[in-house]
């Protein structure tokens, strides 16, 4: 990529510009009316770290209440409110945010477009998600409270509860929708936007991630808004989809849910893989290893992960031949998993490397993402999961998938982008305690919860056997030091971004992608105006 | 072509593609609302959920008295265990479909509780099968005080699908004791 010629900041007057200002509005309305990719990209980052501690409070009073066998401070039906909720938050509210928010940041800049595609939209979507959050939480003062489901709202269930489930049901569908037209959005930049030169073959890996994203987004989304809509008409329509009275089934609920359920899966990892590859690389001092077999996992991953949804109900009673169609698929998935851990790895064999807090992240995914896809592997077999089904093993695994995956993966790209997007450089020495504590922690939070699972302590339950005391006193007091663990995250970005010390244009060595390349640091209000020319 | 032809250009084929993915974003609507004939429709193929269909066809329970069946009985202690254990009578004559009870006698000659548990076994081995308890001392561990003696009973049918050749059947039960238990059953 040296080979590319900027064409940009040669001098252009403002009548270049279709429009009349060269920077943004001032105050309130700049956020609320802005078209501009970066400032849409800063308000997804902005809420999506809102929601992470939103949740987290949520995940800290469930640790809480399991701190000690018995019920102590919360009472039942709240506790699984709150296991619902925390659930959905994360997902919906705080990962998937955060990485629209990067994809808003870095793909014009990546491809050399000047702004998304559809600049309007893009507002639009963003500014769904606060009223889709703000449903999410009301259901919590509704007759009922919210619902008390689990993040999959499963029925029977659902059409038991008051009318938070259906708050809930209408926030799933707000956040659906700006979850598909992002992605619209995001697909139409990347297929349409590109600068002349920039082949879909030389696209940082990122890029190529999301693109992928993206359609799953597209194609698994509308899934789940059917599956709440049946739940709602069930409800309120008389409608008999799941509903066993009037001849429904709750476990159809189940088949369709996970025919989402699984790609969202992927949905959330794929972005943060984009964002290991073009850390590792940049801290490596060396190309990617293997980008086209890269492309070609991410791909692979993606088709597969539509054809696996049942592994998440091995014990529903169904036939046996579907049980092991679903066990071999499943498995097959390590496969290109396994590829993409190779290549990573073997970016890094003999790379000039350094480890800075956005490589640290980088590892830290790397071991930690690998051990869950491990833990991944064991449930995806039929006899093991039958044992394992619903107990806090399952607990334990995702969220070394998607903690020390996807949110791991999520830091990684903060401290790798807030150089360039700010022009300030972090505090290196608190950059590096935040990783090193948050993986200690969130160590002794999870990997517990692995005995806990096998010793067969079920999950989404308040109260547990004295003979759990001990691995869950341990993963509540991890719990309290990964949260106090992200202050120092939070004092790191505030000073950074009050009195941080200037960054240099190209603050990583390694890095090579058009933003720090071409553009100066900070990166401009409008950047690619004029096409980048790339030979 | 210049800046602002380009410009439009870029501009329709970026809406021609958002309406395409739209359309597929409300096609995946619609096929989440196609799964549900499509399960029931596997479903009915496969046979799985088939809730409304009787598990067993009905059977004839009736007592089968043109056959005669001798049941004989046989009693062990395992090993060291200090239980005389013996059943009240040697044998007795059944015909398969027939609800009979007989009782055993167990006596601890230790001055200490002991638990132990009863197993059973059968001659010929098949018979097993067709050997219905609905009622036993080895359902559960027994637990005997010092000196006490205890009757138990057994209630049995045998199935009548019993194969012809088989005219008579030995059960047999051995006590293991339950060690380290003591009498704290």
């Amino acid at each position: 990529m040296s080979a590319v010629v900027d064409t940009h900041d040669h001098g252009h007057d403002h009548d270049d510009h279709g429009h009349g200002h060269h920077g943004p509005y001032s105050g309130l309305m700049r956020w609320v009316t802005t078209t501009n990719h970066k400032d849409i990209g800063t308000m997804y980052l902005w809420f999506a770290g809102f929601m992470f501690f939103v949740g987290g409070v949520m995940a800290l009073l469930i640790r809480l209440e399991l701190f000690h066998p018995g019920l102590q401070f919360l009472n039942p039906d709240f506790y699984n409110q709150l296991v619902t909720s925390h659930g959905l938050i994360m997902i919906f509210g705080a990962i998937m945010p955060a990485f629209v928010g990067f994809a808003n940041w870095q793909i014009p800049m990546m491809i050399g477009a000047p702004d998304m595609a559809f600049a309007r939209l893009n507002n639009w979507s963003f500014w769904l998600l606060p009223f889709a959050a703000t449903l999410l939480i009301m259901a919590y003062f509704m007759p009922g409270g919210a619902p008390g489901t689990g993040w999959t709202l499963y029925s029977p269930l659902t059409v038991q509860q008051g009318i938070g489930m259906d708050f809930t049901i209408f926030a799933v569908h707000i956040l659906g929708m700006s979850s598909i037209l992002g992605s619209i959005n995001i697909i139409t930049t990347i297929l349409n936007m590109r600068a002349p030169g920039m082949t879909m073959m030389r696209l940082p890996l990122f890029v190529w991630t999301w693109l992928i994203t993206a359609y799953l987004l597209v194609a698994a989304m509308p899934v789940l808004a059917g599956a709440v809509t049946m739940t709602l008409t069930d409800r309120h329509f008389g409608t008999t989809f799941f509903n066993a009275a009037g001849g429904g089934d709750p476990v159809l609920y189940q088949h369709i849910f996970w025919f989402f359920g699984h790609p969202e899966v992927y949905i959330i990892a794929l972005p943060a893989f984009g964002v290991i590859s073009q850390v590792i690389p940049a801290f490596s001092r060396k190309p990617l290893f293997g980008y086209a077999s890269m492309v070609y996992a991410v791909a692979a991953i993606a088709i597969l992960s539509f054809i696996v949804w049942a592994h998440h109900m091995y014990t529903v009673g169904m036939p046996v031949t579907g049980q092991l169609f679903f066990m071999y698929a499943t498995t097959l998935i390590a496969v290109p998993t396994g590829v993409k851990v190779f290549n990573w790895v073997a970016t890094m064999w003999k790379g000039s490397l350094t480890f800075e807090t956005p490589m640290l992240w980088a590892c830290g995914f790397l071991f930690m993402f690998t051990l869950g896809g491990f833990t991944g592997l064991v449930l995806s077999l039929v006899p093991i999961d039958i044992q394992l089904h619903d107990t806090y093993y399952v607990v334990a695994h995702f969220h070394y998938v998607m903690v020390a995956g996807a949110m791991f993966g999520a830091f990684a790209g903060i401290y790798f982008w807030l150089p360039k997007w700010t022009g300030k450089m972090y505090n290196e020495t608190l950059g590096q305690w935040h990783f090193w504590l948050t993986l200690i922690f969130f160590n002794m939070i999870f990997f517990v919860q692995h005995f806990l699972g096998m010793a067969g302590m079920p999950r989404r339950i308040p109260d547990y056997p004295l003979m759990f005391q001990t691995w869950n006193e341990i993963s509540s007091l991890g719990a309290l030091g990964f949260a106090l663990t992200q202050f120092i995250f939070l004092y790191n970005l505030f000073t950074t971004l009050k009195s941080g010390a200037p960054a240099a244009q190209k603050q990583w060595e390694g890095a090579d992608s058009l933003d720090w390349t071409h553009l100066p640091t900070p990166a401009p209000y409008h950047t690619f105006e004029t096409p980048p020319v790339l030979k | 072509m210049n800046v602002a032809q380009h410009k439009l250009e870029v501009r329709r084929n970026n809406s021609r593609l958002f309406i395409r993915l739209a359309l597929v974003a409300v096609g995946m609507f619609g096929f989440g609302y196609l799964l549900v004939p499509f399960y029931y429709q596997i479903c009915a193929a496969w046979n799985v959920n088939a809730l409304g269909q009787v598990d067993e066809k009905p059977v004839n329970t009736q007592v089968d008295t043109s056959r005669t069946i001798t049941v004989e009985f046989d009693s062990n202690a395992h090993g060291q265990l200090p239980w005389r254990f013996k059943p009240l009578v040697n044998h007795i004559e059944v015909h398969p479909g027939q609800l009979t009870t007989v009782e055993y006698e167990v006596v601890n000659e230790r001055p200490v509780a002991i638990t132990a548990q009863a197993v059973a076994s059968y001659g010929p081995q098949l018979a097993g099968e067709y050997f219905k308890k609905i009622e036993c001392f080895c359902f559960t561990q027994q637990t005997l005080a010092p000196g006490e003696t205890r009757r138990m009973p057994v209630t049995f049918v045998v199935d009548p699908k019993l194969p012809k050749d088989v005219n008579s059947i030995a059960l047999s039960y051995t006590f293991f004791e339950v060690a380290g238990r003591g009498g704290k059953g």
